[in-house]
């Protein structure tokens, strides 16, 4: 039996999407376990991509991982599940590790495949710089699904979804305040990124950039020195020891292509690279390549992809 | 305040990646090994900062071999009052985290830090590992860390933005970017590292949970197709046609 985790706090977010549909390619029958206030409709959807039941505990805000460790890990038993799924983000970062240690089970975090036939499973190592094969030894297992790497896949219909509460006991974090930017696209699913380094010179020139992303409809990263000298907030910062991100389309403009930088955006599936020295070594990691200013590339691209979007209509 | 603070060696960050093995061992000739920088830039800085505002102590913890002590050395030359080496080779993170757990049950820490991450494997598990042995609550990602008595303030990342939190001492965080700046260690850090305390504890017996079986590097990226700066609506026909990506 699979247990699958979601936060559903927000609604059904792509990565939850993924995870149940990763759920139903390990196992027949998955059960989904999630928090918060997605109606019961929304849930039921969940059938379509594999799940034959959720349970849904509405008394858990799901902010505090030990409450949350406890519920999965109660439900586990009930369901006598022997794999159980998250999304690798905080969910899967700080209750996973948790339920581990309750279960007994070993932890594979940040998977980026179904497992293989010995029952290893491709995970990210050396933060992108190569991957890995990880078992368990232990008869239970923990997978944590590194999002955007697998794509959600409606193979069935509703399924029945059922409230239930008091296994989770208190929770000890209190929440003084919650800021959400409006409107961004969360780095680590977005499936389109652009991505600007010290090459634009200063803050006053990210016009361009965020332009380009909303034509794209793509979330907007950066190298570190740009994080680190505050021209971008930190939540931008992707690589070794930023955010690690596997999108299918990265474009990197004014960034040189640093061991650091390419170790957490290599896992993209496609990568363009903008940068005016042909010696970058960004463009031995590229697929395309325009060896160009980015002060006139950037805009003619952005038009470039309005034209192409209005005739797509 | 009685800090612990979880410190892991991890690869210099230009370091060439390679196997052996058969592809099953890291290889290990010609890399140099620093303090994990998750684990010093931000849990070991932002601790001592608050042992100077606050007073207390300041106390790594590092699961590891003989050969690991150059790098706990790094760390107590930055500040640390004192350091604890659990000897074994660290098999996995629940073999790391249970014995971590196991020493400091009795010692009495008011908190413990970790890095969100070591930049070798990437897990981000050891954090709440220890926080589910030791029973107490666990703040994951966290960029801001104040204390206030027995009450910790933090911001911790969240999917899409953060979130303030309140939380009782004694509790477990993970450390991310935000928490404190990079330090460097002066000569008399150096010189004073030298004869700080390091003491060795047997491990415990633990069995391990997971087994790394194989590595591959990436496949290598054929070349790279150049687009003239001028033609962007060819670039953008590649991007839909050829990679289907948009
Ligand atoms: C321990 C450690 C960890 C690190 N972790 C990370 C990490 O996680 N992420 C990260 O990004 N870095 C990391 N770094 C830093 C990394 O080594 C590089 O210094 C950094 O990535 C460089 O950023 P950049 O490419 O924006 O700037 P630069 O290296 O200065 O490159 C700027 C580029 O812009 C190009 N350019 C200039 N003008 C234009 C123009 N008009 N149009 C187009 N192109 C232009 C230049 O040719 C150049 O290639 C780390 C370093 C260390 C030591």
């Amino acid at each position: 039996m699979v247990l699958v985790y979601i936060n559903s706090t927000t609604g059904l977010s792509k990565a939850a999407l993924e995870t149940v549909t990763y759920g139903k390619k390990l196992g027949n029958d998955v059960t989904v376990i999630t928090n918060g206030s997605a109606s019961a409709d929304q849930l039921a959807n969940l059938g379509e991509y594999g799940a034959s039941k959720v349970l849904v505990d509405r008394s858990v805000d799901g902010e505090d991982p030990q409450q949350l460790a406890r519920l999965i890990a109660s439900v586990a038993d009930q369901v006598s599940a022997s794999t159980v799924i998250f999304s690798h983000d905080i969910y899967g970062k700080a209750v996973a590790p948790r339920l581990s240690v309750r279960m007994k089970a070993g932890l594979i975090s940040g998977a980026i495949a179904v497992p293989e036939a010995d029952g290893s499973i491709k995970v990210n190592v050396f933060s992108g710089k190569a991957v890995g094969f990880v078992k368990v030894t232990s008869a239970k297992q923990i997978i944590s699904l590194l999002p955007n790497s697998i794509q959600p896949e409606k193979t069935a219909s509703t399924c029945g979804v059922e409230e239930i509460s008091g296994l989770a006991g208190n929770s000890s974090i209190k929440v003084l305040e919650t800021k959400k930017p409006e409107g961004n696209i969360p780095l680590p699913e977005a499936e389109l990124v652009v991505s600007a380094g010290r090459g634009l010179k200063g803050p006053e020139n990210w016009g361009m950039i965020d332009d380009l992303a909303s034509a794209l409809g793509a979330a907007t990263a950066c190298s570190r020195p740009v994080a680190d000298i505050g021209w971008r907030p930190h939540h931008e910062h992707v690589g070794q020891t930023g955010v690690a991100i596997r999108p299918n389309l990265y474009i990197a403009v004014g960034i040189s292509g640093a061991i650091q930088h390419l170790a957490g955006v290599n896992g993209s599936k496609v990568i363009v690279v903008v940068n005016t020295d042909t010696e970058a070594p960004f463009f031995k990691a590229a697929d395309y390549g325009v060896v160009g200013d980015a002060f006139e590339v950037i805009p003619r691209l952005t038009e470039a992809v309005k034209r192409f979007k209005a005739n797509q209509h | 305040m009685n800090i612990l603070v979880c410190i892991s060696k991890a690869p210099d960050t230009t370091s060439k990646i390679a196997f052996t093995n058969n592809l099953t061992q890291f290889d290990e000739n010609g890399v140099q090994y620093i303090v994990n920088p998750y684990d010093e830039w931000y849990a070991l800085v932002r601790a001592l900062e608050i042992k100077e505002s606050i007073g207390g102590n300041v106390t790594i913890v590092t699961v590891g071999t003989v050969s690991d002590e150059a790098v706990i050395r790094k760390a107590l030359a930055i500040g640390a009052d004192e350091a604890v080496r659990i000897d074994a080779d660290p098999k996995d993170a629940f073999f790391v985290a249970s014995q971590i757990a196991g020493y400091a049950k009795s010692k009495g820490f008011d908190l413990v830090m970790t890095g969100k991450e070591t930049i070798n494997y990437n897990g981000s598990q050891v954090g709440g590992m220890i926080a589910e042995s030791l029973d107490l609550p666990f703040i994951s990602l966290a960029t801001k860390l104040d204390a206030n008595g027995s009450l910790l303030t933090l911001e911790r990342e969240i999917v899409g933005g953060v979130q303030v939190v309140e939380v009782q001492l004694p509790a477990v965080v993970s450390c991310a970017k935000g928490m404190a700046e990079q330090r460097i260690p002066n000569m008399r850090g150096i010189m004073a590292a030298r004869t700080k305390p390091l003491t060795v504890i047997p491990a415990e017996e633990v069995e391990d949970l997971t087994n790394y079986v194989a590595y591959q590097m990436p496949n290598a990226k054929s070349s790279v197709k150049l687009i003239d700066p001028s033609n962007m609506d060819e670039l953008v026909a590649l991007l839909h046609n050829e990679a289907k990506v948009i």
